[in-house]
């Protein structure tokens, strides 16, 4: 069989202590950096840029063009922020690639830092992941201690001061100017663009706002050539990236692919949907992104083969639910979650997910019409391309998807007067544990 | 609840410490929330009022930021907050049977201290775990493939002083008020410990190496 998975970013995962700075270093860990201080900061950006490198975060900006971006020379501090505040439904990649390999965003941070001329950096994560934080703290130590961070690293005369701030409980944050707002000390609401952070972002100063993800790929990229990364993946979305298969499939995990790769060919390696069920609907790339169905398995999972199949990329959330799902009640479960998150800054957004949570409440229990599927897809245009940020557009995903492939289902709610699936059938653990 | 003197002095230095990081003042009032959380618990008046005369701002402007985020609370939770997670992957897969039952189980409102004080509860939505679905949290720390009776389990002993280690996390479950330390930025001494990768974390790995699969091998 040839080649499917590429562990690069996991692949020293396995070591005990992956996590420590000397086992990184054993590794090859920091050569990127040397090499890297040894380059004009120009050709660092120009190397990411022909990697081809596009965020890992969902939105697959390319991560070059964005370095690109920062204004050189206008005499203000310039701000690295490193996107931590994993929290898109389904996405849990960057939470065990910071358990277990800080030092390669470390790394990678100080790399982007240099090339973008940024004195301060700070890795902004999510206060949920306790563990998480006292990892990064203790990563962020070890590299001042070894000299890779703080004044004049490596005698370079270079720079850089990183802080890990944690966050307190918010998706919006997410979103990379309420990531901001929330980082100068405010509500975590997002901000107009233009401008955007390159030119005003971290306190008004020119700003690069990266994933945990595509920071880690820097120093392979530096390492081992743009060339390298660039060989992997498809036409426009290139190198590799985590994919976190999760829910009824039998080995659910992190799978470090090339874009590109099917589901059909990450579950066949993950042995399959669970053992006598089958697949019904899937996310490619978290809850913000339309739901695909069976049809899609051989869809190529690049931002590309993803757009065209009507869905998004992502974060490559790949939530797989089997036959005993419920699509109403997920839906529903989803649209409680952008409710209960939407920050309220605009109208479409915070009033549209109450009046859509409120209808699939009346439509799970086998109370709706079928007019209320109409109004649903009325209030989703409302919000869709109308909202302050992408919160909104991402919160429709999964409620225009959900009726373009399983309408029927939804009126079948009506007609046997509520949900015509048992809910204990989806559970993955046995009968007798519940009491 | 009413911050003394010697906490106020002792909130006052790390207060210090933490603005110390920031080019701007204003960007240390998250941490401050937690360390003020860190002291009493949740977030009090006299919490909001310190973190105002430690930054500047009005006691309005410091209110109006804590309330926009979940993990500050205005009353105290229980020593072990417990968080199950129910957005629709882990709800699918048994997080709403785990939260119904631990709802029964506690005979407890959501974020209401057990009478000994020892745990409390709310739903959280993901936790980044999903492979390790259904995800149930302790002061931040992950509880992963949980069952009902493995929830009620934990939190019974929770309440009698026998604290299961994490899953995946530090070694010794910290609780509710060390933990905000934490999040504050002051780590413990717990980062080199714990099982962090479990077998989802490795799936991919195993079989890339049982194959021989490598990035090079694939151009």
């Amino acid at each position: 069989m040839s080649t499917i998975l590429t562990p690069a970013l996991t692949a020293d995962w396995d070591e005990p202590t992956s996590f420590e700075l000397a086992t990184y270093e054993r590794n090859g860990g920091y050569r990127a950096l040397r090499s890297a201080l040894a380059t004009p900061p120009d050709q660092i950006i120009q190397m990411v840029k022909e990697s081809g490198l596009r965020g890992r975060g969902g939105a697959g900006f390319p991560t070059g063009n964005k370095w690109g971006f920062i204004p050189q020379g206008d005499g203000k501090p310039h701000y690295l922020v490193v996107n931590a505040d994993e929290s898109e439904p389904g996405t849990c990649k960057d939470i065990p690639l910071m358990l277990a390999n800080p030092q390669a965003l470390i790394e990678g941070a100080i790399i982007a830092a240099y090339a973008i001329r940024a004195s301060h950096a700070f890795i902004y994560v999510r206060g949920e992941v306790l563990h998480v934080v006292r990892r990064l703290h203790h990563a962020v130590a070890e590299a001042y201690q070894a000299g890779y961070i703080g004044k004049n690293i490596l005698g370079s005369g270079f720079d850089l001061e990183v802080v890990v701030h944690a966050g307190a409980g918010a998706y919006e944050c997410g979103e990379e100017t309420a990531l901001l707002e929330s980082l100068e000390g405010k509500r975590g609401q997002p901000r107009l663009k233009p401008p955007f952070p390159a030119i005003a972002g971290l306190y008004a100063s020119p700003t690069v706002v990266n994933n945990v993800e595509s920071i880690a790929s820097v120093p392979s990229i530096v390492g081992n050539g743009a060339a390298a990364f660039a060989a992997l993946g498809t036409e426009r979305s290139k190198g590799f990236g985590i994919f976190s298969l999760s829910g009824h499939v039998t080995t659910p995990g992190q799978y470090e692919a090339p874009l590109g790769v099917t589901l059909r060919q990450l579950l066949e390696l993950a042995g399959g949907v669970r053992a006598g069920h089958r697949l019904k609907f899937w996310t490619p790339g978290g809850s913000s992104t339309p739901i695909f169905t069976d049809e899609h398995l051989d869809v190529p999972l690049d931002f590309e083969g993803v757009g065209a199949a009507g869905s998004m990329l992502g974060t490559r959330a790949l939530q797989i639910f089997d036959e005993t799902t419920c699509i109403v009640r997920a839906t529903l479960r989803w649209m409680e979650f952008y409710q209960h998150e939407s920050c309220g800054k605009c109208t479409p957004c915070r009033e549209g997910t109450y009046w859509i949570v409120q209808l699939l409440e009346g439509l799970e229990k086998g109370q709706g019409s079928d007019a209320d599927l109409d109004k649903l897809l009325d209030i989703c245009d409302n919000i869709l391309g109308r909202a302050f940020c992408p919160f909104g557009d991402g919160a429709v995903s999964p409620v225009q998807s959900a009726i373009k492939y399983f309408r029927d289902e939804f009126i079948e709610h009506r007609k046997y007067g509520g949900c015509p699936l048992d809910p204990a059938a989806s559970v993955l653990f046995a009968e007798e544990s519940v009491r | 609840m009413a911050l003394s003197e010697e906490a106020r002095a002792r909130l006052a230095q790390q207060a210090a410490e933490i603005i110390g990081r920031y080019p701007r003042s204003r960007s240390a009032l998250l941490p401050l929330l937690h360390l003020v959380q860190s002291e009493e618990g949740y977030v009090s008046a006299d919490g909001i009022e310190f973190c105002a005369q430690q930054l500047g701002l009005t006691e309005a402007d410091v209110t109006g930021v804590l309330s926009f985020y979940t993990m500050y609370k205005q009353k105290p939770v229980g020593e072990y907050h417990v968080g199950v997670c129910t957005n629709t992957l882990c709800a699918v897969m048994g997080g709403d049977v785990i939260l119904a039952d631990l709802r029964e189980h506690l005979g407890v409102g959501v974020d209401e201290p057990t009478e000994d004080g020892k745990v409390s509860y709310e739903h959280v939505e993901c936790n980044a775990a999903c492979d390790y679905a259904p995800v149930v949290m302790v002061n931040w720390e992950f509880f992963d493939n949980m069952t009902p009776a493995k929830t009620r389990d934990l939190v019974d002993g929770l309440r009698t002083g026998m604290a299961k280690a994490p899953s995946r996390g530090a070694p010794r479950l910290c609780t509710w008020k060390q933990a905000s330390q934490i999040l504050a930025g002051f780590p413990d001494d717990q980062a080199t410990g714990g099982h962090t990768a479990g077998e989802p974390t490795l799936a991919g790995l195993r079989i890339a190496k049982e194959q021989g699969w490598t990035p090079g091998s694939s151009e």
